[in-house]
């Protein structure tokens, strides 16, 4: 409890207040309210179709709200834009992999520099000494990258030739190339083996550790999330079911219910 | 790891070797030529053949950064060519009296047509890149039948009290002395000739420098991100219409240069020559050399430009073989058994070598 009173002090990276979104006459997220903290990992979970995807589509502005506020370190992010809310800090995943699958793995993870290390396109054309000096920041900033998530023997290959968890793993290195304060991850787990997964839950632990960032995931392999997570919260239709410890959760009814049914 | 590197393909290396191979054959092939050209054993119709050649490599290479790098189709590089041609015959016309000399006046006149067939792509990328889907090609169809119209509508000319313009042909007054630059339907008439081959190679390598360095950078790691996945491409903070201009504004400026030079090759350009027909002829040297592949696209404008002229002979049936090679040249390359047998002996050479 003395670790909750001392967060409760610090500011949230994240604060969400009173968020609902409607898609015509259906509500899909409605009086959602959660906050993460500096360097922590929270799990976001529920049965499916409860709403955790539109979450993050509304927390990285795919979506506008229609009721509620995101504060993002501090500041509120009513109208800013896809790209506007990426350089301020917020970076994603996918569910279905979203990879540049004509690029190699190495210029997929260069892409995520694009407004970390910026230079112009004259620069590029009349190759500049800037360009260089650019690139070669950028090219081991991403060689870096790719030795974390365990990707630097396929460097050179092409990204949609890369097995499945090795996918999954680049599109989380693509996301920390632009140097964010807070990693959305959506199903990171999902179509891995259970030593895949004991592997990407240190990969995890060791990011937000070593870039000192806070992340939130969904994820429906509970081995994951109650692992991992040092907060859990649970959305069922939209609305927010319990927020708590991954104990807390695991022994409240309603989400027992919830997920297992009456 | 040697398992590994028969199953996936190794593609960082192939994208350097592609590059060095495009330029590589433009210099071959311009020294094959000039040897040509200087023991005479190249026919005349062949030379009259070499700056056009040129100024289509150039335009193509630029429809290709828009069509295969950026994945936008656009159907108006013709369009683009011709902003290019006669602003760069203009300009020649205009510095023919300060700037007797033919290279100088020549490059500024390509520089001029490069950038005011930037500025058009520039308005006309403002409000269509900002959509999703087919838009530019409708926009950009349409673009190259304005733009057509416009100078069949011109009538631009110079004379003791400076340039004078009209769309209208009756108010048309030149003092006695002036000369036409543009003429209406009839186009550019009495045109100093100073384009030339060496000018024209120069050009081809200065576009595949800007295409390959823009390619090889930032920026080209954001077209090419933008292409593939949209939603993924503006979620690492890349913005999708500035990233789409940039390609498309590089891509017509590539085509104006090439249109000046085209323009101050011939003395008589009439602005009927930049029809559709020539931007779907242009479109079909990019896909035919293969989308995103530089060289591929040099080689198969030479040859469809050549191959017409070759065939003349045949007369009537010209047209007919142009096409059944063309086809057979799609189905060929499009074989997998032949290109896995054409790979298979490429890198079994490799190996020999190392």
């Amino acid at each position: 409890m003395a670790d909750n009173t001392d967060k409760n002090v610090k500011a949230p990276v994240l604060d969400v207040q009173d968020l609902g979104i409607d898609f015509g006459g259906l509500t899909a997220v409605n009086d959602l309210n959660m906050q993460v903290y500096d360097g922590e990992i929270v799990g976001l979970i529920g049965p499916n179709g409860a709403g955790k995807t539109t979450v993050f589509n509304l927390l990285t502005k795919v979506y506008k709200p229609t009721r509620g506020k995101i504060y993002f370190d501090g500041k509120d992010t009513a109208g800013k834009s896809v790209v506007d809310i990426n350089k301020a800090g917020i970076a994603r995943t996918f569910q279905n992999i979203r990879l540049f699958g004509n690029l190699t793995v190495l210029d997929n993870v260069k892409t995520g520099f694009h407004n970390v290390i910026p230079y112009s396109p004259i620069t590029a054309i009349l190759r500049l000494p800037k360009y260089f000096t650019s690139e070669k920041e950028i090219n081991e900033k991403a060689m870096d990258l790719l030795k974390i998530m365990e990707l630097d023997k396929y460097a050179d290959y092409k990204a949609s030739n890369l097995p499945y968890g090795a996918q999954r793993r680049l599109e989380i290195a693509r996301a920390l190339a632009t140097n964010p304060k807070l990693l959305l991850l959506d199903e990171p787990a999902a179509g891995m083996n259970p030593q895949e997964t004991a592997e990407l839950m240190d990969m995890i632990r060791f990011v937000r550790d070593h870039f000192k960032i806070a992340v939130l995931l969904i994820e429906h392999d509970m081995k994951l999330v109650m692992g991992i997570c040092e907060r859990i919260t649970v959305l069922n239709y939209g609305m927010m079911l319990a927020q708590g410890t991954p104990e807390e959760i695991q022994s409240n009814p309603e989400v027992i219910k919830a997920y297992l049914g009456d | 790891m040697k398992e590994k590197s028969s199953v996936f393909s190794r593609f960082g290396d192939k994208k350097n070797r592609g590059r060095l191979m495009s330029f590589a054959l433009v210099i071959i092939a311009y020294i094959a030529v000039e040897v040509l050209l200087k023991t005479g054993s190249l026919g005349s119709m062949f030379s009259s053949l070499l700056v056009p050649i040129t100024c289509y490599v150039v335009a193509a290479i630029g429809l290709n950064l828009n069509v295969g790098i950026s994945g936008e189709l656009n159907l108006g590089q013709a369009g683009f060519m011709s902003v290019g041609a006669f602003c760069g015959i203009c300009v020649s016309g205009i510095l023919a009296g300060s700037i007797t000399a033919g290279i100088p006046r020549l490059i500024i006149a390509i520089i001029c047509g490069a950038v005011l067939a930037a500025v058009f792509g520039f308005l006309i990328g403002i409000p269509v890149l900002k959509l999703q889907g087919d838009y530019l090609a409708i926009v950009t169809l349409a673009f190259g039948q304005i733009i057509k119209s416009i100078f069949m509508n011109a009538y631009i000319g110079i004379d003791t009290e400076g340039l004078h313009f009209s769309f209208v042909e009756s108010n048309f007054k030149l003092q006695p002395g002036g000369k036409m630059l543009l003429n209406g339907p009839m186009g550019a008439t009495g045109t100093q000739k100073i384009a030339n081959f060496t000018i024209g190679t120069v050009l081809v390598i200065v576009a595949l420098l800007v295409v390959y360095n823009l390619m090889f950078s930032r920026s080209g790691r954001a077209i090419m991100a933008a292409r593939d996945n949209r939603i993924a491409a503006e979620s690492v903070g890349i913005p999708i219409s500035r990233t789409k201009m940039l390609a498309f504004v590089t891509s017509a400026a590539l085509a104006g240069a090439a249109g000046a030079l085209y323009g101050l090759n011939y003395s008589t350009l009439v602005p009927n020559k930049f029809d559709f027909n020539t931007s779907i002829l242009i479109l079909v040297y990019v896909v035919l050399g293969g989308l995103g592949n530089m060289t591929g696209t040099i080689i198969s404008t030479v040859v469809l430009i050549l191959l017409p002229e070759l065939l003349r002979s045949l007369q009537d049936y010209r047209m007919l073989i142009y096409a059944v090679v063309l086809i057979l040249i799609m189905l060929v390359t499009n074989n997998e058994w032949l290109m896995t047998k054409w790979k298979s002996l490429f890198s079994g050479k490799a190996k020999g070598g190392a």
